[in-house]
């Protein structure tokens, strides 16, 4: 029997990976991931998890101890955020590189300066390329059922590219929440044991990560592309069969009340269910609004996305992290690309806000909402409006 | 008493160093922490050697951070581990200042371990104070390089074993080691006879970098009370029968010229 509890984002994501039964956790500690590997440090101690844990000196020496645990096939574990994944920004793309399917949980957080450890998402935007699946959760639960599904999907043979689970740092890492745990048996018959099938093996020796010369680089890297793109049916495939044995179903792109909407939001992370109140009561005023949210942020989901929003007339994007000098938020510049050779196509609105823990409240969402449709209707200056920062901003030209 | 008058009576009786901005409404220290005598320590030493306004401090993430606002001098707060760096910039630019650091145990032997063996292996002329409470405070009291055999941390709870995890690192005696290195020694803040040496270490390490001797270093035993899940007394206790036998106290090395 699968059983209801009461865990942070944190401890559900350590679940996860203990009931994973994950080989190796090595990580460095940083505020607001901590948790994370202070539970699964709790957990080879007390026997619940046999698995070694590395205390690791750095952020940089986590992953590269990761790519050592993967390298000979054991199933590696880990969890930063912020400033450290910053830190560990050269070996993230090591390890989408080497194929190696680490699974590690991202507590989003702002970075420096000025020094902030509370939440926004541009840890996560600073790794958008770095060539590993990532993922956005809306609460606790999907922390949990994100992890279980990153191991599926990543060390499947087809993939073989690590994932990350991002999750808003304190919001979720650190907000205790009602959530199912599932029994052991289900989740073994979710996620067979995994083989990597290029493990280093003294008995049949090979080489990782050689030397790329120009004659060999680009094809490489295309390749790895091609393989890439291609993990999107098998993060499908994932889904359907974590709702077949779960029986919570999730999608790419998951819709919210869009349903003859002429306004679209989109939201990532845990912004989308306070999102969802405001839909709800303007819904309930009879205003024709729904909610998109972007699950899987890379692979870019360019097909589901397109349909989720082919509908609409006005599509507001609210970012949690500015591009700097670029053309508006991150995730509203992906979508106006994605968009772009659309006959039909709803007026992109781009805002930005939540920057480094600023709450964002229902009232924040309903501005984002009326603004919007005032944006679309009648333009702006600016190529993105800001919310709930102090004085009046202009001069955001491009 | 009001906050007031009890602040004037403090200083009445120790006298409040210039270069110590008086804390009273938001101080960020743990009850116990010994972490805000360093600070003391620091502004009376530079005031005493008449330093002050010729000193720029580069602090490090960490609850060692908050020292920056205690201490009216010019300072800057680096990425964590990189205090090394960007001192050592600044004394190319200032020759003639004091440039110094304050990071933890963590920020300096940890992931700043880098930055200290560059600094090292060049003799840069600086000062690095390392405050080492056995843990990293901050972030919730997890296994530093420093921690005890046995401690309990958030990432050793069943205390640190050395089979799976080592032994602690003696950061005076290993930098007293560097060819490099002018001046090494290992203070404590526990009881006044221990601050007062601890002062006059700092003094000392300054002093090599006005002679331009070579590069040199000060660790200083901090209680970090809620970390050690102990009572800021019981913190004494421990740094006098755990702490200081591990770590003992006094100069490593003190040199006039590096060769
Ligand atoms: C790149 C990076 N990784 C991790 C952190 C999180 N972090 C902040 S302070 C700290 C530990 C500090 O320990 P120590 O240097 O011993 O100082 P203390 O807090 O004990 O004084 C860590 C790991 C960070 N700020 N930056
Ligand atoms: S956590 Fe420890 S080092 Fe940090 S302020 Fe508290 S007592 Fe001091
Ligand atoms: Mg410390």
């Amino acid at each position: 029997m699968s059983k209801r509890v009461a865990l942070e984002a944190s401890f559900a994501t350590a679940e996860a990976a203990r009931m994973a039964d994950v080989d190796v956790v090595a990580a460095y500690p940083i505020t607001p991931q901590t948790h994370v590997p202070e539970r699964l440090a709790e957990m080879v101690a007390n026997g619940e998890l046999k698995a070694a844990y590395i205390p690791v000196e750095s952020e940089h020496s986590a992953m590269s101890a990761c790519l050592g645990a993967a390298a000979v096939g054991a199933r590696t574990f880990t969890a930063t955020a912020g400033q450290g994944l910053e830190l560990m920004h050269e070996v993230v793309y090591v390890a989408s590189s080497m194929r190696y399917p680490v699974v590690m949980a991202i507590c989003n957080r702002a970075l420096s300066a000025p020094l902030s450890v509370w939440c926004d998402h541009s840890d996560a935007m600073a790794v958008r390329d770095t060539g590993w699946i990532q993922v956005f959760c809306q609460n606790n639960q999907e922390a949990f059922d994100m992890t279980l599904w990153a191991f599926r999907v990543g060390e499947d043979p087809k993939v073989l590219f690590p994932v990350m689970i991002h999750f808003d740092g304190f919001t979720l890492s650190h907000v205790t929440e009602p959530m199912i745990l599932p029994e052991q048996s289900e989740v073994d018959t979710f996620l067979p044991k995994f083989q990597y099938p290029f493990a280093l093996n003294p008995d049949k020796p090979m080489t990782h990560g050689a030397f790329g010369l120009p004659e060999i680089y680009s094809e490489t890297k295309i390749a790895q592309e091609v393989a890439f793109r291609k993990s999107k049916d098998v993060a499908i495939q994932g889904f359907k069969e974590f709702g077949d044995i779960f029986g919570r179903y999730y999608h790419l792109v998951e819709s919210y009340r869009t349903e003859d909407a002429k306004t679209l939001l989109l939201t990532m992370g845990s912004f989308t269910e306070t999102a969802k109140i405001v839909i709800d009561r303007k819904r309930d005023n009879g205003e024709m609004v729904g909610l998109v949210s972007l699950r899987l942020w890379r692979p870019f989901p360019f097909e589901e996305f397109r349909q989720a929003v082919k509908n609409a007339e006005t599509l507001i994007v609210f970012d949690r992290c500015i591009s700097s000098g670029g053309p508006g938020g991150p995730v509203s510049s992906e979508v106006r690309a994605a968009l772009y050779d659309e006959k039909e196509k709803p007026r992109v609105v781009s805002f930005i806000g939540g920057l480094g823990g600023r709450d964002m409240s229902l009232s924040d969402f309903e501005y984002v909402i009326e603004r919007g449709n005032e944006i679309a209707e009648k333009g702006s200056e600016e190529l993105f409006e800001t919310v709930g920062v102090r004085g009046k901003v202009t001069g955001i030209r491009g | 008493m009001t906050e007031k008058t009890e602040a004037m009576t403090r200083e009445r009786v120790t006298g409040r160093p210039r270069l110590l901005i008086p804390q009273t409404a938001g101080f960020v220290y743990c009850p116990g922490c010994h972490e805000p005598l360093v600070a003391r320590a620091i502004a009376e030493a530079l005031e005493e050697m008449g330093m002050g306004d010729e000193t720029i401090g580069v602090f490090d993430i960490g609850c060692n951070s908050f020292l920056l606002g205690m201490l009216d001098i010019d300072s800057v707060l680096t990425p964590h581990g990189r205090p090394p760096d960007m001192a050592t910039a600044i004394k190319h630019v200032y020759p003639d200042n004091i440039v110094f650091t304050v990071q933890g145990d963590g920020g300096l032997l940890a992931i700043g371990a880098d930055p200290l063996l560059g600094v090292l292996t060049r003799a840069e002329k600086i000062t690095i104070m390392m405050l080492n409470n056995a843990v990293y405070g901050t972030t919730g009291g997890q296994m530093a390089p420093t921690s005890l055999v046995g401690q309990k941390t958030t990432t050793t709870p069943e205390g640190r074993d050395a089979i799976k995890s080592g032994f602690p690192i003696h950061a005076a005696e290993m930098i007293a080691t560097f060819k490099g290195t002018a001046y090494s020694a290992r203070g404590a803040v526990n009881n006044p006879y221990n601050y007062e040496r601890t002062r006059e270490y700092i003094k000392v390490a300054f002093g090599k970098q006005m002679s331009k001797a070579g590069f040199s270093f000060i660790e200083i035993l901090v209680a970090c009370p809620p970390n050690w899940h102990l009572s800021p007394i019981d913190s004494l206790k421990w740094m006098e029968e755990k702490m200081i036998p591990e770590f003992p106290l006094g100069e490593f090395k003190n040199v006039d010229k590096i060769e």
